[in-house]
């Protein structure tokens, strides 16, 4: 399976020169750039690990390639995300987020059915490989 | 009491009988609104023969404390506090219309009662004789009131960090066929939808709980491919169930059984009513459940230039009652909606400090002080070959809706939505690459349809599909002028 969480997911995967370009559209818009990693993509993981603090005063691109790339090395498995963070008034949240890595074999999730009274069942979504388990 | 001692005169403001509004107070071209007044732009169209300055009074009058003759009761208040005063009348160039602008004191209201402030400005005067016809164009809510209101019960922020969706417009469909689906054939239309790439889908205005489907059971099938589409895709997924009923008691139920099953979102209809759904907004505070809702009934009030009352307004009544969607028009699609003012509904629930611009219809400056702002849902006859226009438009806090344009593609429904998915990703990348969305959408959208038989089918199927009627209701062409 492939998951679909972030903004590019039904694209085919980004060449680094489309990377950029989106690095490159979240330092014109005074957004923080930072890079999350995890083994674990559940639906509900808000917390993915931090390849280092967000970047706030980073505007050299190459550097911000020379971090993924980093990251990468480190965690070819995982899941890899960038994001674009705007701090001003009544944002304050993330604007851009999207995946640059995947592991190559994406285990996907079991969905679980607890049968309750009245027809009523209970789901659970479980992540089948991840530290989660 | 005293009030004929100077007849001869010119009539005492206290006299028995009947006075001019204009005299009585209720106009005042002196007038300078206060911050905490709440303002009103009217359009009226006196009847023939009726002084527009004596029409607005009227309205000011009427709106507030006035009836149709003097009353010496009026004495016992301090009066010119509580009358609302019409301090400006424009005439619409080339028409028999007037814009009246109008201030109403903070204390004429109920703190968070929408219904409160309803029954005062639009209670009577509508009906009123000496008018031919008026509508409510535009008011400006003081920050003072507007924080006596709940407001979105997540707005825009929390529900995308909620989803976990981010940087692109959310994608939804309605299920059609809008009735008779049994609870188990429609959860297929919800399950193929959101796998496919749909982030929601949802019900129709009116799908409540009728004889072919009754609530619970579309409720169960639904949730049951909500889930299924989750854990098939990694991605929360949601449902709008609605959860319209004929009590608060059946609405609180439905909503309750929703919530208790794991949806992250519900759904009601304009037609419920102000109170209802300022109930239904704390219901969804207080549950973490996002809160749908759909303007069903609107349009025969919203839709004439010259009467009734302009979406605009009903787009601020619900952002402080505290809706979290509201559905705000295409410009594009097959329902009603003139470009700038659809601009200007948008500003009205997704910003937080407005400034006045006529030509979006927005007559006055509009301060939410912090209120989390609504997403607007854009739905009706919109398809994946019009993303760049949408985007362009819209923007990317919205809600697009595909319903025919996901359920209708040749090949499935989980391949419509998958169209609209890519379409809306191409359309995103390209902006954000610094592409122009007007001239190279549809270059972006037929590139990405070389790799994607989704989307080179539906851009094949709609392509002369478009909507190009003339609106009935769009802003003043020019800036008026004022008299009197």
């Amino acid at each position: 399976m492939r998951i679909t969480q972030g903004t590019f997911s039904y694209l085919p995967d980004f060449t680094e020169d489309q990377v950029k370009a989106q690095v490159r559209y979240c330092f014109e818009n005074g957004w923080a750039f930072s890079i999350e990693h995890t083994d674990d993509p559940h639906p509900r993981n808000s917390y993915w690990d931090m390849w280092g603090l967000p970047m706030f005063d980073l505007q050299d691109l190459n550097v911000a390639m020379e971090r993924i790339d980093e990251c990468r090395k480190a965690f070819p498995q995982h899941y890899i995300k960038l994001n674009g963070y705007d701090r001003t008034k009544g944002k304050q949240t993330t604007m851009l987020s999207f995946i640059v890595q995947r592991p190559k074999n994406e285990p996907g999730f079991y969905l679980e059915r607890t049968e309750a009274q009245d027809r009523r069942i209970q789901y659970t979504i479980r992540s089948k490989a991840g530290s989660a388990n | 009491m005293a009030g004929n001692s100077n007849s001869g005169k010119k009539k005492s403001r206290w006299a028995a009988g009947i006075t001019p509004y204009a005299e009585m107070g209720y106009y005042d071209a002196d007038y300078e609104p206060k911050a905490t007044d709440i303002l009103c732009a009217f359009r009226l169209v006196p009847q023939a023969g009726v002084d527009p300055i004596e029409a607005a009074a009227a309205v000011a009058g009427e709106s507030s404390t006035a009836t149709w003759t003097v009353v010496w009761t009026d004495r016992l208040t301090p009066y010119e506090h509580y009358q609302a005063k019409c301090y400006r009348v424009d005439p619409v160039p080339g028409t028999d219309q007037y814009i009246a602008y109008i201030a109403y004191d903070i204390d004429l209201f109920e703190e968070g009662s929408i219904a409160n402030l309803t029954s005062s400005i639009i209670g009577n005067v509508f009906g009123f004789k000496a008018l031919k016809s008026l509508r409510l164009e535009d008011m400006r809510i003081p920050p003072h009131y507007a924080k006596t209101f709940q407001g979105p019960a997540h707005g825009i922020v929390m529900e995308r960090e909620y989803l976990n969706k981010f940087g692109r417009p959310l994608l939804g469909a309605t299920v059609k066929p809008k009735l008779g689906l049994s609870a188990r054939n429609y959860g297929r239309v919800v399950y193929e939808a959101l796998r496919g790439g749909l982030d929601f889908s949802k019900d129709d205005e009116n799908i409540n709980s009728q004889p072919f489907m009754r609530w619970r059971d579309r409720f169960l099938f639904c949730m049951e491919a909500v889930n299924r589409a989750t854990a098939a895709t990694g991605e929360i997924k949601g449902h709008y169930l609605n959860v319209t009923a004929g009590t608060m008691e059946e609405m609180y139920e439905r909503a309750d059984f929703a919530k208790e099953l794991g949806s992250v979102i519900v759904m009601i209809d304009l037609t419920i009513g102000y109170t209802a759904i300022q109930s239904m907004a704390k219901w969804a505070r207080r549950s973490g459940v996002i809160l749908h809702l759909h303007r069903a009934g609107h349009g025969t009030y919203t839709r004439q230039k010259t009467h009734g009352v302009n979406f605009r307004v009903i787009s601020k009544w619900m952002r402080l009652a505290g809706v979290d969607h509201i559905h705000a028009g295409t410009v594009v699609g097959k329902l009603e909606g003139d470009p700038n003012a659809i601009r200007g509904y948008y500003t009205t629930l997704r910003a937080n400090k407005i400034e006045a611009d006529l030509s979006q219809g927005l007559y006055f400056e509009q301060d939410w002080a912090s209120l989390p702002a609504v997403m607007p849902v854009a739905s009706g006859g919109i398809h994946a070959g019009q993303m760049h226009q949408l985007l362009h438009l819209l923007g990317e806090d919205v809600v697009l809706q595909f319903g025919g344009g996901t359920i209708g593609h040749p090949d499935g429904i989980a391949q419509g939505a998958t169209a609209n998915r890519v379409a809306v990703e191409a359309i995103i990348q390209g902006r954000n690459e610094g592409r122009d969305l007007l001239s190279e959408g549809p270059e972006i959208l037929n590139k990405a349809a070389r790799w994607s038989p989704e989307l080179r089918k539906a851009l094949d199927i709609w392509k002369d599909v478009s909507y190009d009627f003339e609106s009935t209701d769009v802003p003043d062409a020019v800036g008026t002028v004022t008299v009197g």
